[in-house]
């Protein structure tokens, strides 16, 4: 017996959405072959709404959500999760911040129950948030010692200087340090709030069931004057390459990134960007970058590009670790691969090549019920369609070699680059 | 839907494990050689690791180059693990086009090239990426404990090797221990996922049958002796964080004392996920958050248990408060060893430990890639039995059984201690 390739796709029929009169939408999909369920989702109170001088406050709201509240203390919280095996965590971003949860089937009410207390009733005792602070000044030390980290926060520096994606979520020690109690109340009550909250639940579970619980632990939340996410000023645009190096002593290899803009997720050129980017740093050993970078040079363990596009303009980097002898070698190495990709665009086999593994790889990617639930997120955060798994293969296949080469030359120009490296 | 295993061995003494789960049109093969750091002598260390790299090199049929080109072509993901006791090679595909990974997998079994530049540039890289580990406090803190706990057992080095040998082991060396190696009767062959067994059990046969059985390769036997009391030790590198780890002796998982262990593991530090591919939950209520991390010893503490062919350690990672010392975590660390020792666990703790295993199983269920895994894993170092009467076994743990194991395995007199000094100075 073989399992037919479309029906293990989610689509409008099996995957059941509904908006609760407060604004929460709840997107869900059964799948009872492992008795476990996935809750996952966001909300808008991203690092957007972060002063500049209390960067990180979204990120430190999110954290002490769930070092106590109304009903429970931190201990009784997580013992309450642990107990059963089940985890809840959340995280920031810039635009929202998410959640992820999971369970055994049987736990759901509890995990929803979890997850309800901390976005409503969070106390945010003084003493766990002062361990907490502790806690995220030893996470920026040790970033600060990741050549792989610093030279992604200096590229975002570089790119996006003035705007507000240039901010790391994470803040800075001396944004920390400010950061008081009151701080994380006030955030709390002005950013927290069920409008533009979106939840994914996928597993051993019915729809009318999940969407029951929904209901049940968080349909009554109600926040009046929930405030609006600041516009994004334009960016400016690179006017010719900027370079930087951070020095991190005694560090044996050194992390480079090298990119330029990219689009946003809802852009007619991301499906081309997306293709364009998978061969030039991804198909196969790391795409054309691997090639010349790891496999012809053997200069490095990793050589990628990748692309990130969300709500906002995206971006489109390369990166790598490389001796610091290398560093120039290197950098030399890609800077002529972004010149040859925009100058010969990608061949018809290359094409062809990617075209097959997008689509051959679909079902990979919705193996886990985490798997699933990102996909039922990612089609409602950009407003895909339902049956946006379905079409996929025919979005894929629309794309033409021309599509990529204007693409790639929209985006990437090799003289207007960003360029930043950590290390010694 | 049952989920039918079938086992058998191959003429050649290529051991196969099938399991049908009609889930997804997915199916993910594994091959798994009983090749790992372990069988490395000084000036060959990491050769195991470079083998691996150097089977994504090509063979005669399939070039370097078309072999990775052709599994992404095809809409599939593969990779490859090197670990002290093993080498496991992946391919997680769309069932109908699993073919291509099985004539990749019995072609490099006996074919690959091991062509000369091809080594040459392989060594770069190789090095590239033990640089990029060193760059981690952990990974030089890591290396250090382990050289110490074994001095005469090839557990010694780090799976990447040392990097003198990095710089002069020669193709032959690569090629002998390949050849030395990679026999099917040295390997497992384990599929899950979308297929009618007979079928796949015909076709693996029809692929893997023509590779001669080898000879049955020579083992290093060189048992560790006692140690005698404990060592402590310090690395210093960049950087404004301390850590500390300590390190107890394990026993092998085929011994029976590693259940009564991982459940002590999980009430201690949280349950270690042997899953490789669905992460593990938080331990913010276990024994030693509340004692270090709460108590503002430590910002986060892990406990590491694995199961390995010979006894190896178990690692409890700390690090350290800015505003302590390392010697006051430890102190605080002891303090917890002791109370394991001297009172019973309670009932509900090993309930509860049973139930995280129990979820962290479901978790790992969801994925074919995870039960092909497991499928062959357990293989490595017991069978797959251990792994289907894993929670039975844990179930069947005692207080009486957790203080008994506590008191044999925490020794002083046979841990390692290590710390990881900050260029930045250590506390305020």
């Amino acid at each position: 017996m073989m399992t037919t390739f479309n029906s293990a796709l989610p689509g409008a029929d099996d995957i059941y959405r509904e908006v609760l009169p407060n604004g929460i939408t709840v997107i869900t999909r059964s799948n009872f072959n492992s008795p476990s369920v996935v809750v996952n989702g966001y909300f808008e109170a991203g690092a957007l709404f972060d002063p500049d001088e209390k960067l990180g406050l979204a990120e430190y709201t999110v954290h002490a959500l769930m070092r106590g509240t109304k009903k429970r203390s931190f201990d009784k919280i997580y013992n309450e999760l642990e107990s059963v095996g089940a985890s809840l965590g959340f995280n920031t971003s810039v635009h929202k911040s998410g959640f992820n949860g999971r369970s055994l089937v049987e736990d759901l009410p509890l995990l929803l129950d979890l997850l309800s207390e901390a976005l409503i009733a969070p106390t945010f005792p003084k003493t766990e948030m002062e361990k907490l602070r502790a806690q995220l000044l030893t996470g920026l030390d040790v970033r600060a010692q990741d050549t792989s980290d610093m030279a992604s926060m200096i590229f975002d520096q570089i790119l996006f200087k003035d705007h507000p994606y240039s901010r790391p979520e994470d803040g800075y020690h001396e944004t920390i340090r400010t950061i008081q109690r009151s701080d994380l109340v006030k955030f709390h009550r002005e950013h927290y709030g069920p409008r533009g909250m979106v939840i994914a639940i996928v597993g051993a579970v019915q729809p009318e069931e999940a969407i029951r619980q929904v209901k049940r632990a968080l349909g009554g939340w109600q926040v009046k004057g929930q405030k609006e996410a600041p516009e994004l000023p334009t960016l400016k645009l690179l006017k010719s390459t900027v370079r930087k190096h951070h020095r991190i002593p005694g560090k044996s290899q050194s992390d480079l990134v090298i990119g330029t803009n990219g689009p946003k997720r809802r852009d007619p050129e991301f499906m081309s960007a997306s293709i364009g980017n998978n061969i030039l740093g991804q198909f196969g050993m790391m795409g054309r970058i691997g090639d010349v970078v790891r496999e012809k040079s053997g200069m490095a363990y990793y050589a990628y590009s990748s692309l990130s596009a969300g709500l906002g303009p995206g971006s489109w980097e390369v990166s790598a670790g490389v001796n610091p002898e290398n560093v120039k070698k290197a950098s030399d190495l890609i800077v002529n691969e972004l010149k040859r990709f925009v100058q010969e665009g990608v061949t018809v086999d290359e094409l062809a090549e990617t075209k097959a593994n997008f689509v051959g790889r679909v079902p990979l990617t919705l193996e886990s019920n985490g798997g699933v639930a990102n996909a039922l997120l990612n089609i409602e955060r950009h407003d895909l369609g339902l049956d946006y798994y379905r079409r996929y293969e025919g979005l894929v296949n629309e794309v033409s070699q021309d599509h990529v080469l204007n693409t790639a030359r929209k985006f990437i120009n090799p003289d207007k680059l960003a360029i930043a490296v950590a290390g010694r | 839907m049952k989920n039918t295993l079938t086992q058998t061995t191959l003429s050649n003494g290529l051991k196969v494990l099938l399991k049908e789960i009609h889930t997804a049109p997915i199916i993910s093969s594994w091959l798994w050689y009983r090749v790992g750091s372990r069988d490395e002598v000084q000036g060959r260390t990491g050769v195991s690791h470079w083998v691996e790299h150097m089977q994504f090199k090509g063979t005669p049929q399939f070039p370097a180059n078309i072999l990775d080109k052709a599994i992404s072509r095809e809409g599939g993901t593969w990779n490859a693990f090197t670990y002290i006791d093993w080498t496991a090679y992946f391919e997680t595909m769309p069932a109908d086009k699993m073919d291509l990974a099985l004539r990749l997998e019995s072609d490099r079994m006996l074919n690959s090239r091991f062509d000369a530049s091809e080594v040459a540039s392989e060594r770069t890289v190789i090095i590239s990426e033990r640089e990029g580990n060193e760059n981690e406090p952990l990974f030089i803190l890591g290396e250090a404990i382990q050289q110490t706990a074994f001095r005469v057992h090839p557990y010694h080095h780090e799976v990447i090797g040392d990097m003198a040998d990095l710089h002069s082991m020669t193709r032959d060396d690569l090629y002998d221990h390949y050849r030395a190696f990679y026999v099917p009767n040295n390997a497992v062959m384990a599929v899950a996922g979308d297929f009618d067994t007979q079928s796949m059990l015909a076709r693996i046969k029809e692929l893997f049958e023509p590779v001669s059985a080898g000879n049955e390769p020579v083992r290093l036997a060189r048992e560790e002796p006692p140690q005698n009391g404990e060592v402590r030790l310090s690395v210093e590198g960049p950087g404004a964080t301390s850590y500390v780890q300590v390190c107890y002796r394990f026993p092998s998982a085929s011994h029976p004392d590693f259940f009564p262990l991982s459940v002590l593991d999980s009430l201690l530090a949280g349950p270690s996920n042997l899953n490789m591919f669905s992460g593990g939950i938080s331990n913010k209520t276990s024994r030693l958050y509340r004692a270090l991390v709460d108590k503002e010893f430590v910002v986060s503490v892990h406990g590491g248990a694995q199961a390995t062919i010979d006894p190896f350690l178990y690692t409890i990672t700390m690090t350290i408060h800015p505003r302590r010392k390392p010697e006051e975590a430890l102190a605080a660390l002891d303090q917890e060893i002791r109370r394991v020792k001297a009172e019973k666990v309670m009932k509900e703790e090993i309930t509860r430990a049973i139930k995280q295993a129990r979820a962290l199983f479901a978790y790992g269920s969801e994925n074919i890639t995870n039960q092909g895994f497991w499928l062959g894993y357990a293989e490595m170092f017991a069978d797959y039995n251990w792994f289907e009467t894993y929670l039975e076994k844990l179930s069947a743990v005692t207080a009486k059984d957790i203080q008994r194991v506590a008191n044999e395995y925490f020794q002083p007199q046979s841990r390692v201690v290590g710390t990881y000094i900050p260029a930045q100075g250590v506390g305020v």
